[in-house]
C-alpha cells in the first residue's frame, strides 16, 4: 500500500477538466486503491493476493447531450484517449434539459462535512501481520466451541481508496478512506448434519478488529443452529437481526433514489408525505456520522454530503437524489451520488439507519411468547421486487417461545410486502450497529409475517 | 499483447524465490453499452481496460500481484510482488520452454460489434422501447439496454503453456413496469450470447420486449403465491439456475476440498432421480458462458457431471486440480486479472428426457408452473438452496390457471435432485451472472420442462 494523498489524482482530474471545448462541460473522477486480500485454509495461508487499481472516469456534455467513458489506467495516453471516446459518445445521447453537472450554487448549499476516515496506520501493517491475524481468526472460531468442525473459509481484508472528482465547472473534491475486516465462516456438525455461521469484525484500522468477537459469533451463529428442522407453515411475529435489518434497509434504500422514483421503479412513488411506516419508524441517511463505515465528506460528483430525513415518525419526507434526478424532480441534490469510475453518478445511501428505540434486544425477546428470530436471509434480489413491494427470501434461525430462544428452524421461506413491513414494525431494538455497506444494523420485532416451511 | 521472451523472464522472476508454479495472465477488455430510459437515450458508454496479474503457487499457498502497466518493469514488479507473497526462500521449479498452443473457438464471430456504427446501436433501444409501449397502456416504464464486450486473454505459465482467446459478447435487456389496479409489476427478458452483433439477426430487440412486457402485465392480475410445499413443473429453460443453485456449486473442487460441499465423497454414488444427467460445458457455442480456454488457458470442455442420477465428476481448476494430480477440466476461471481465478461453471444444463412438456402440466393435478427466475443463491455446506420466481402460474387439475405474485422457493439440492420425477424433450437456456467469493462471471444454465415432486414455496396465500 503506497501512502496516500490525493492531491496527484486531483491533478489529472484538473488535466481533464481542462480539456472541455467550447459549450462544453467536463466532469472526471480518478479513483486509486490499494487491497490486500487474505484467505487461510486448515491453518495454512491459501492466497495472498494485493492489488492496485487505478480508474478515470470522463463524463462529458455538450448540447444537453452525455456521453461517457472510462479506463483502468491513468496513463496520459489512456486519459487523453477516454476524454476523446466520452465526446464521441455524447453525440449519441438524446437531449435532456436536466443533464449537467453540480454547479456553484449546489456545491454550496451545504458545508462538507470534517471526516477522519483515512488511518496510516493501516498502510504500515505487514502482509505476515494480516495472514497472522487470520490465521488467529480460523484457530479461534475452531476452538470456540468443540461442534465446530471445520471453518469453511477465514480470511482478511483490507482497502485504501482516494478520490478526486474535478469539473470544467470548478467544482473540486478529494476524499479518501481505509477499512478493514477479518471473517470467519463456521461449520458446525458431525455426520450427516452441517449448520453454518458467518462472523466478522470491521475497522478503519488494523486494531480495531476484534478477532475474538468474530469467531465467537460465527461458532455461536453455527452452533445453535444444529439440530434445525423444517417446522410447519403459519403466519407469526418475527424478529430480525441485526444483520438481517441491514439487508432490510438495503433494499428500501434503494426504493428511496431519487433515480428509482423517477423511472417508476420505486413503490413510494407518489407517497411524498404520507404515513408509509408504523409511527415509530424514522429512517435518516447521515453520511457525515464518522462511526459510519459508508461516511464521506463529498458525493460521487463532489457534492458536499448532509443529513437526509427520509422517513420521520412513519412519514415519507422526501428522497435522496443526485444532480441530475434533482433536477428533473424540481428538488436539490442532497450530495448522494455515488459511483465507481467505470459508471456514471447513481443515487444511492451511504448511512442509511434507524433511530434506536428504548428497549434492548433480550428486552424485546422477554415480551415476545411466540415468535421466529431471523439468523440469516437468502435470496434477498430475487426474492424482493422494489417495485411491487413483494418479499419472500429463504430463512434460517431459531424459535423464540416465551420470551427465550428455542428450537432451530431452516429451508424456510418468510414473507409479506415492504410496505407491510414497514407498518408492521413493533420494536426497534437500541443496538444499533455500524456494518460495512450503505446501512446500520438493529434488532426488529415485526408483528406478522408468513412462514413457509412444511 | 506482450513479447514471448517478456513472458518467459517474467515467469523466471516469478520463481527466483521459490514456488512450484507460476503463470502471467493478461487482459485487454473493450466494452460499450446504452440505456434507454423514459423516452431518453441516457448516454453511450465505453470502457476499456487492460492488465496482466502474476500467480506464484508454493505448496498449499498463492501469492497473487497485478499490475495495469504490461511493459517488462510493470510485469517484473508485479512478478515480484506476486513471489514475495507466496515466498519460501527455496529453489523454485524449473521452467519449461513456451510453446504457443491455438485454442479453438466454440463460435465465429461474424460481426464485431467494436465496428458497428454506435448510431446503429441505439436505434435498436428506441426500437425496443416502441414495441414494449405498443403491448398496452399499463405498460409505464420502459428501460432497454444494449451490451457489448470484447475480452482478449493471453495466458503463459512455467509448465510452458502459451495460448490466447478473444471472447466477445452481446446482450439486450428489456425491463417494463405495468400498473395497474392491484398496484405496480415489473417484467423483465436479457437474453446474452457469446456472439457478435449478429445477435440481432436471431434476437430482434422487438421480441425482447414483447417478452418482458407480456411479463409485467401478467402479473397486474396475479394474486399472492401458496405458502408451503408443492409440486413444481419448471419451463424449459427457467429452472436450470435451481439446478446451478441446487448442484452446481456444490459439485466445485474447492468447496468440494474443503469439506463445504454435501457431495463431498460421493462420486459413484446415486446423488439424483434416474431422469437427470447433468454436464457443464464450456465450450457449448453461442451460450453465454462459452470461451476457447479457461482463465488459466485450459481448454473448455464437456464434463458430464451426473450421468442418469449417478455422480460422476466434480468441476476442476489447475491449483486443485495439480493437488489430486488431474488435469483440469477446463472451469478455472476469474473475472478480471486483477483476481485469482477459482473453480467456476460455464454452461450448466440438464439434458433432456422423453416426455411431452405439455404432457407433464397435464398430469400435474396441483402445483406450481415456473415460467421464469430471477437467480439464486446456495449454502454448500448444507445444500439449502433458494431462487426467485418472477412469472409463474398456479397449476390446477392438469391446466395452467392463475398467475402469482412473485415468491422464493427454498429446498434442499440432494432432496430436489431425488424428486425430479418427469423430464421434458425440449429444451431452452438463461443467461446470467454468477457471483462467488465477490466474482461475477457470465454463466448460462438450461433445461428441458421438467417437474420437481416438491418444493417450498414462499408465498403468502394460506
Amino acid at each position: 500500500m503506497s501512502a496516500g494523498s490525493a492531491r496527484d489524482l486531483l491533478e489529472i482530474a484538473r488535466g481533464v477538466a481542462a480539456m472541455a471545448g467550447p459549450g462544453e462541460q467536463v466532469e472526471a473522477y480518478v479513483l486509486r486503491s490499494s487491497e490486500t486480500d487474505v484467505k487461510v485454509f486448515d491453518g495454512a495461508v491459501e492466497s495472498l493476493a494485493v492489488a492496485e487499481v487505478d480508474g478515470v472516469g470522463v463524463r462529458l456534455l455538450l448540447d444537453q447531450r452525455q456521453g461517457y467513458a472510462w479506463a483502468g489506467s491513468l496513463d496520459p495516453d489512456v486519459v487523453a484517449e477516454t476524454v476523446a471516446e466520452a465526446r464521441d459518445n455524447a453525440g449519441f445521447g438524446s437531449r435532456d434539459e436536466s443533464l449537467g453537472l453540480p454547479d456553484r450554487a449546489d456545491v454550496d448549499a451545504v458545508i462538507a462535512p470534517e471526516l477522519d476516515l483515512w488511518r496510516e496506520a493501516l498502510l504500515a501493517v505487514s502482509a505476515g501481520e494480516k495472514v497472522a491475524l487470520a490465521l488467529e481468526v480460523e484457530a479461534a472460531t475452531r476452538a470456540a466451541d468443540a461442534r465446530v468442525r471445520g471453518v469453511e473459509s477465514a480470511s482478511y481484508g483490507d482497502g485504501a481508496v482516494e478520490v478526486a472528482v474535478a469539473s470544467s465547472l470548478g467544482i473540486e473534491a478529494t476524499t479518501r478512506r481505509t477499512m478493514c475486516s477479518v471473517a470467519s465462516f463456521a461449520m458446525a456438525g458431525e455426520g450427516d448434519e452441517t449448520q453454518t455461521g458467518y462472523g466478522f469484525s470491521v475497522g478503519r484500522t488494523f486494531a480495531d478488529l476484534d478477532v475474538a468477537a468474530a469467531a465467537r459469533d460465527a461458532a455461536e451463529r453455527s452452533t445453535r443452529l444444529l439440530g434445525a428442522r423444517q417446522p410447519a407453515s403459519r403466519r407469526l411475529p418475527v424478529i430480525l437481526d441485526p444483520l438481517v435489518t441491514r439487508s432490510l434497509l438495503g433494499l428500501l434504500g434503494a426504493a428511496l433514489s431519487g433515480e428509482a422514483v423517477l423511472k417508476g421503479r420505486s413503490m413510494f412513488v407518489g407517497r411524498d408525505g404520507e404515513e408509509v411506516a408504523a409511527t415509530n419508524v424514522t429512517l435518516v441517511d447521515d453520511p457525515t456520522l464518522v462511526e459510519a463505515y459508508g461516511a464521506a465528506t463529498h458525493d460521487g460528483e463532489g457534492v458536499p454530503t448532509r443529513r437526509v430525513d427520509l422517513i420521520l415518525d412513519g412519514r415519507l419526507q422526501g428522497f435522496l437524489h443526485n444532480v441530475y434526478t434533482a433536477r428533473r424532480s424540481g428538488a436539490r441534490t442532497t450530495g448522494s451520488a455515488v459511483r465507481g469510475f467505470k459508471s456514471t453518478p447513481a443515487v444511492g445511501a451511504r448511512a442509511l439507519h434507524l433511530r434506536p428505540g428504548p428497549k434492548s434486544p433480550d428486552a424485546i425477546l422477554a415480551a415476545v411468547p411466540e415468535a421466529l428470530y431471523v439468523q440469516s436471509v437468502s435470496g434477498l434480489h430475487s426474492g424482493t421486487d422494489p417495485v411491487s413491494g413483494d418479499f419472500s427470501v429463504g430463512a434460517e434461525g431459531l424459535m423464540v417461545r416465551d420470551g427465550e430462544l428455542a428450537e432451530p428452524v431452516r429451508e424456510i421461506t418468510i414473507a409479506s410486502t415492504l410496505q407491510r413491513m414497514l407498518l408492521d414494525v413493533v420494536e426497534v431494538g437500541n443496538d444499533l450497529t455500524w456494518l460495512p455497506g450503505g446501512s446500520a444494523g438493529v434488532t426488529l420485532l415485526l408483528s406478522d409475517m408468513t412462514m413457509s416451511g412444511v | 499483447m506482450i513479447e514471448e521472451s517478456v513472458l518467459s523472464r517474467t515467469l523466471h522472476r516469478a520463481l527466483a524465490r521459490g514456488g512450484d508454479f507460476a503463470e502471467v495472465f493478461a487482459e485487454d477488455r473493450r466494452s460499450s453499452s446504452a440505456t434507454f430510459d423514459d423516452g431518453k437515450v441516457e448516454e453511450l458508454r465505453s470502457g476499456r481496460e487492460r492488465g496482466a496479474g502474476v500467480r506464484v503457487v508454493r505448496g498449499e499457498t498463492t501469492g497473487y500481484a497485478h499490475t495495469a502497466d504490461l511493459s517488462e518493469s510493470g510485469l517484473g514488479e508485479a512478478a515480484e510482488a506476486a513471489a514475495a507473497a507466496a515466498s519460501s526462500g527455496a529453489p523454485g521449479a524449473t521452467i519449461v520452454p513456451l510453446t504457443r498452443r491455438a485454442a479453438r473457438a466454440p463460435h465465429d464471430v461474424k460481426v464485431l460489434p467494436e465496428g458497428v456504427e454506435k448510431a446503429r446501436k441505439v436505434d435498436l433501444l428506441t426500437r425496443a422501447d416502441e414495441a414494449a409501449r405498443a403491448e398496452g397502456d399499463a405498460v409505464r416504464q420502459v428501460t432497454a439496454s444494449y451490451a457489448d464486450g470484447r475480452r482478449r486473454i493471453l495466458v503463459a505459465n512455467s509448465d510452458g503453456l502459451l495460448t490466447e482467446d478473444d471472447q466477445v459478447r452481446t446482450r439486450f435487456m428489456v425491463s417494463c413496469v405495468a400498473v395497474g389496479d392491484t398496484g405496480m409489476q415489473t417484467g423483465m427478458e436479457a437474453p446474452g450470447y457469446t456472439v457478435g452483433f449478429e445477435y440481432f439477426d436471431e434476437h430482434a430487440p422487438e421480441d425482447i420486449a414483447q417478452i418482458a412486457a407480456a411479463r409485467a402485465l401478467s402479473k397486474l392480475n396475479a394474486r399472492p403465491a401458496p405458502s408451503g410445499k408443492v409440486p413444481v413443473v419448471l419451463k424449459r429453460g427457467a429452472g436450470g439456475v435451481l439446478f446451478h443453485e441446487a448442484c452446481g456449486h456444490g459439485l466445485e473442487a474447492d468447496l468440494v476440498g474443503r469439506d463445504a460441499s454435501v457431495f463431498r465423497g460421493r462420486v459413484g454414488e446415486r446423488v439424483a432421480s434416474p431422469l437427470v444427467t447433468l454436464v457443464d460445458d464450456g465450450g457449448l457455442a453461442r451460450e453465454w458462458g462459452a470461451y476457447a480456454i479457461d482463465d488459466e488457458g485450459a481448454p473448455a470442455q464437456r464434463n458430464v457431471l451426473i450421468k442418469d442420477g449417478v455422480l460422476t465428476d466434480y468441476m476442476w481448476d489447475l491449483v486443485r486440480g495439480r493437488k489430486q494430480g488431474r488435469a483440469s477440466t477446463g472451469n478455472g476461471r476469474r473475472e478480471t486479472y486483477q483476481h485469482l481465478p477459482m473453480v467456476r461453471m460455464t454452461n450448466t444444463f440438464l439434458e433432456t428426457g422423453e416426455d411431452d412438456p405439455e404432457d407433464i402440466i397435464r398430469q400435474t393435478p396441483y402445483g406450481l408452473y415456473c415460467v421464469a427466475l430471477g437467480g439464486g443463491q446456495v449454502n454448500t455446506a448444507t445444500g439449502d438452496f433458494v431462487f426467485g420466481i418472477t412469472e409463474a402460474y398456479m397449476i390446477e387439475d392438469g391446466q395452467i390457471t392463475e398467475p402469482v405474485r412473485a415468491a422464493q422457493l427454498i429446498g434442499n439440492g440432494p432432496e430436489t435432485l431425488l424428486g425430479v420425477d418427469a423430464v421434458g424433450r425440449d429444451f431452452d437456456t438463461w443467461a446470467g451472472t454468477c457471483g462467488k467469493d465477490g466474482q461475477g462471471v457470465p454463466v448460462s444454465s438450461g433445461q428441458p420442462t421438467l417437474r420437481i415432486r416438491e418444493l417450498t414455496v414462499g408465498g403468502t396465500a394460506a
